[in-house]
């Protein structure tokens, strides 16, 4: 059964600028925004309202009430930006909590209750700490985010409704409590409608008839026949664990305990519907309000505690405690199905061979980025810096075999460089060529062996490429660009060495 | 005479406990190198090459980088014969691995970590010396130290992965805990049946040291899938000049 939790902040607005400037406590001061020509209004402080100052009033006439009244200019976009910050404050409670706009929030509590210990130490708790960071704040809990609204801003003094009991909570409400429009409350009062109890028991058809179908849209929701939906801000992880702690934690064994728990607690979940870990993020709540996150990756699907705590336990240097964390929130955003899979992978005798090298490659990984390790398949090209492609996975075998028929460098040049020659006759190997100032006599040469651009993906001269030894017997790839022209002489490369 | 086998057999097995306490256990079955060394089989101690230690490579220029860089793609093909792989671990990256077919390494059983700041790099060498599904780990390191060398090998000697460290032009050469010292150099080819050209390649193999066995240093190439040693005197003579220059 849904348990939800709203929350009203009466001054939203007024609460924050008193917060960003603390000079403004206790003097009466009000938001104002222009509205069809005259400046009106739109939150008033505690001092100011003492003095009769309402919303809705022209700031003219607040003037005249109180000269030294100080008019800030009201941004409209704040209240949202706020409530947004507070949601995320609030998803420490619970996972599911969205905005409730102009001034509240609504929280799905369900089944999140206990860890605090019961209802009301949730709903005092929440209330505690926001009022301690400065916020006018009142919350109710109810089984329909209908009820739970009416209560926060009209009940008395109940704040929990007990399950089903949402009929005896709303009775003494005003009929403003079911978010009607402006116009069938004016109806309502006209016919002497103050509390929802004078109408609640009459006829549907009757009250169809009178008000239209909203009316009972809204008292189906409240009563729970209908159901309401809310946008959470954050869409919930199917695969989500949480941990919140008692003390706050600051120590580095004590954010291992965290993680090792919560890697139990997901990877027995997962093993029982037999998928795998690809992606997990542990998200860290301080008690001051930051959060700090990081994140893994995993080369196959996993769903060993022992090798993701391995990858975790390479970020905890990362992590900042500050002053404490609170709660510990374990997710894994993408899933795999486990399978038989990687069985296969290199034809080796044992499939846990497999998973070892995936598992140091993960920790590799973990700690210097995605990008350092490779393994690569031979491709169809002779151009030398095309001829290997990368492989996308650990499974990948080559479509083609490796070609060895012709000679190449065991060492290769990320760029050719130029070298100057002494080349007796056109389209012979060089006698002798000048690198890094050392000057290698060639004594034995292979070549030429001709490498043309592929013009479809590269447009540029054509190389030839000649195997050229040393009197010391060092072994060199170097190769002329282009062909050799009355007017240019062409230029020449070192490309690699041969072992 | 009964008492002499005895004995003698006696001390083969107290050398080879010794050994094995100094981290050179003998081979298991499966793990045994092939007889693709030839002739530097012998300078092991009993014969066998050391797998599960530390070989350290020494070299000074390209040439003999790129000399090494065969050598060791052979050692590892001769380790991980059909079903292993191997780690490839170095912070700038020459090697072209389609080349490595050429000495019996097959490209795709080699992962290639490049490494981008040089405290990860002996960390991720170890790491990967750690991992027993791993057949080799070359490590391309410029500068180690004694401790440093210890820690990886007594990974090697956990976990029975062969270490091969290259040494790219150490400052000093200063000693560390690996069971060998290799130094690779290439040496002039000749042309099959005295075609011009250049032939296979060739290489001075000086094993520097090697614990409990006999230092020397061989003229070998590289043909068909396995080293073959050479005795031409030229070829000696030009090995010896090289080693005086």
């Amino acid at each position: 059964m849904a348990r939800y939790v709203s929350i009203w902040f009466p001054h939203l607005t007024t609460d924050r600028l008193v917060l960003k400037r603390p000079e403004l406590a206790g003097t009466p001061f009000v938001l104002a925004a222009p509205s069809r020509g005259r400046v009106v209004v739109k939150a008033a402080s505690a001092q100011a309202r003492g003095c009769g100052i309402m919303e809705g009033m022209v700031v003219a006439d607040a003037r005249a009430v109180l000269p030294s009244l100080e008019v800030i200019e009201d941004d409209a976009e704040l209240a949202e930006k706020l409530l947004n910050a507070l949601a995320k404050w609030t998803l420490r409670y619970t996972p599911l909590a969205g905005i409730d706009l102009d001034d509240g929030l609504i929280l799905d509590a369900t089944g999140c209750t206990h860890l605090w210990g019961g209802e009301m130490a949730y709903l005092k708790d929440i209330v505690a700490r926001l009022k301690g960071s400065g916020y006018d704040a009142r919350a109710a809990m109810a089984d329909t985010i209908a009820t739970a609204w009416a209560v926060c801003r009209y009940g008395k003094s109940e704040r929990i409704v007990a399950p089903g009991a949402q009929l005896d909570a709303l009775q003494a409400l005003p009929p403003m409590a079911l978010r009607l429009e402006q116009i069938t409350i004016e109806k309502m009062y006209k016919l002497g409608f103050y509390q929802i109890k004078s109408f609640v028991y009459i006829a549907p058809s009757v009250l169809r008839r009178r008000f239209g179908q909203a009316l009972l849209d809204r008292l189906g929701q409240a009563l729970g026949h209908v159901h309401e939906a809310f946008e959470p801000i954050q869409p919930p992880e199917p695969f989500t664990e949480r941990l919140p702690c008692l003390e706050p934690i600051r120590t580095a064994p004590g954010i291992e305990i965290a993680m090792q728990k919560l890697l139990e607690m997901l990877c027995s979940r997962l093993a029982k519907e037999g998928q795998g870990v690809r992606k997990a993020v542990l998200k860290c709540y301080r008690i001051d309000g930051e959060m700090q996150q990081v994140e893994i990756g995993t080369s196959f699907a996993s769903c060993s505690a022992g090798h993701l705590f391995k990858l975790f336990e390479l970020k905890i240097p990362t992590i900042e405690p500050a002053l404490g964390i609170e709660l510990f929130v374990l997710e894994a955003p993408i899933v795999e199905p486990l399978g038989e899979q990687q069985d296969q992978l290199f034809n080796l005798g044992a499939a846990n061979k497999w998973v070892e090298i995936a598992e140091l490659l993960d920790r590799l990984v973990a700690r210097a980025g995605p990008d350092i390790s490779h393994r690569y398949l031979p491709a169809q090209h002779y151009w030398p810096e095309r001829c290997t492609i990368e492989a996308a996975t650990l499974k990948e075998q080559p479509q083609t075999p490796w070609r060895i028929d012709r000679p190449r460098p065991v060492h290769l040049l990320p760029e050719p460089q130029r070298v100057e020659v002494s080349a007796p006759v056109p389209d012979y190997p060089p006698m002798l060529f000048r690198y890094q100032g050392e000057v290698h006599k060639i004594k034995r040469a292979d070549g030429p062996e001709r490498i043309e651009q592929e013009w479809w993906i590269q447009e540029g001269l054509h190389r030839d490429y000649y195997t050229v030894e040393d009197e010391a017997g060092a072994r060199f790839w170097i190769f002329r660009l282009g062909h050799y022209q009355d007017d240019n002489k062409p230029e020449w490369f070192i490309h690699g060495y041969f072992a | 005479m009964e008492t002499a086998t005895d004995k003698n057999e006696l001390i083969t097995r107290l050398r080879a406990e010794i050994l094995s306490l100094q981290g050179m256990r003998v081979a298991s079955h499966h793990k045994q190198m092939g007889t693709g060394l030839g002739p530097i089989q012998d300078a092991f101690p009993q014969g066998a090459f050391p797998v599960g230690a530390m070989h350290e490579f020494i070299s000074t220029d390209q040439g003999q980088s790129a000399a090494t860089s065969g050598f060791m793609a052979a050692l590892a093909g001769f380790l991980m014969k059909q079903d292993g792989i191997c780690l490839w671990v170095g912070m700038q990256r020459t090697v072209f691995p389609p080349a490595l077919s050429f000495f019996g390494l097959a490209p795709e059983r080699v992962i290639f970590i490049d490494v981008k700041k040089e405290r990860d790099l002996l960390w991720m060498i170890e790491e990967g010396l750690r991992c027993q599904a791993l057949s080799a780990v070359v490590g391309q390191v410029q500068e180690i130290g004694l401790t440093a060398s210890r820690r990886l090998q007594l990974a090697c000697e956990q976990s029975r992965v062969t270490g091969l460290l290259h040494r790219i032009n150490p400052r000093s050469m200063n000693p560390v805990a690996a069971v060998c010292r290799w130094q690779i150099s290439p040496l002039p080819t000749e042309g099959q049946n005295e075609l011009p050209g250049v032939g296979h390649p060739r290489w001075n193999v000086q094993l520097l040291k090697i614990r409990n066995g006999q230092p020397g240093s061989w003229q070998v190439e590289w043909q068909n899938q396995n080293l073959k040693s050479i005795i031409t005197q030229d070829s000696q003579d030009k090995g010896e000049l090289l080693q005086v220059g």
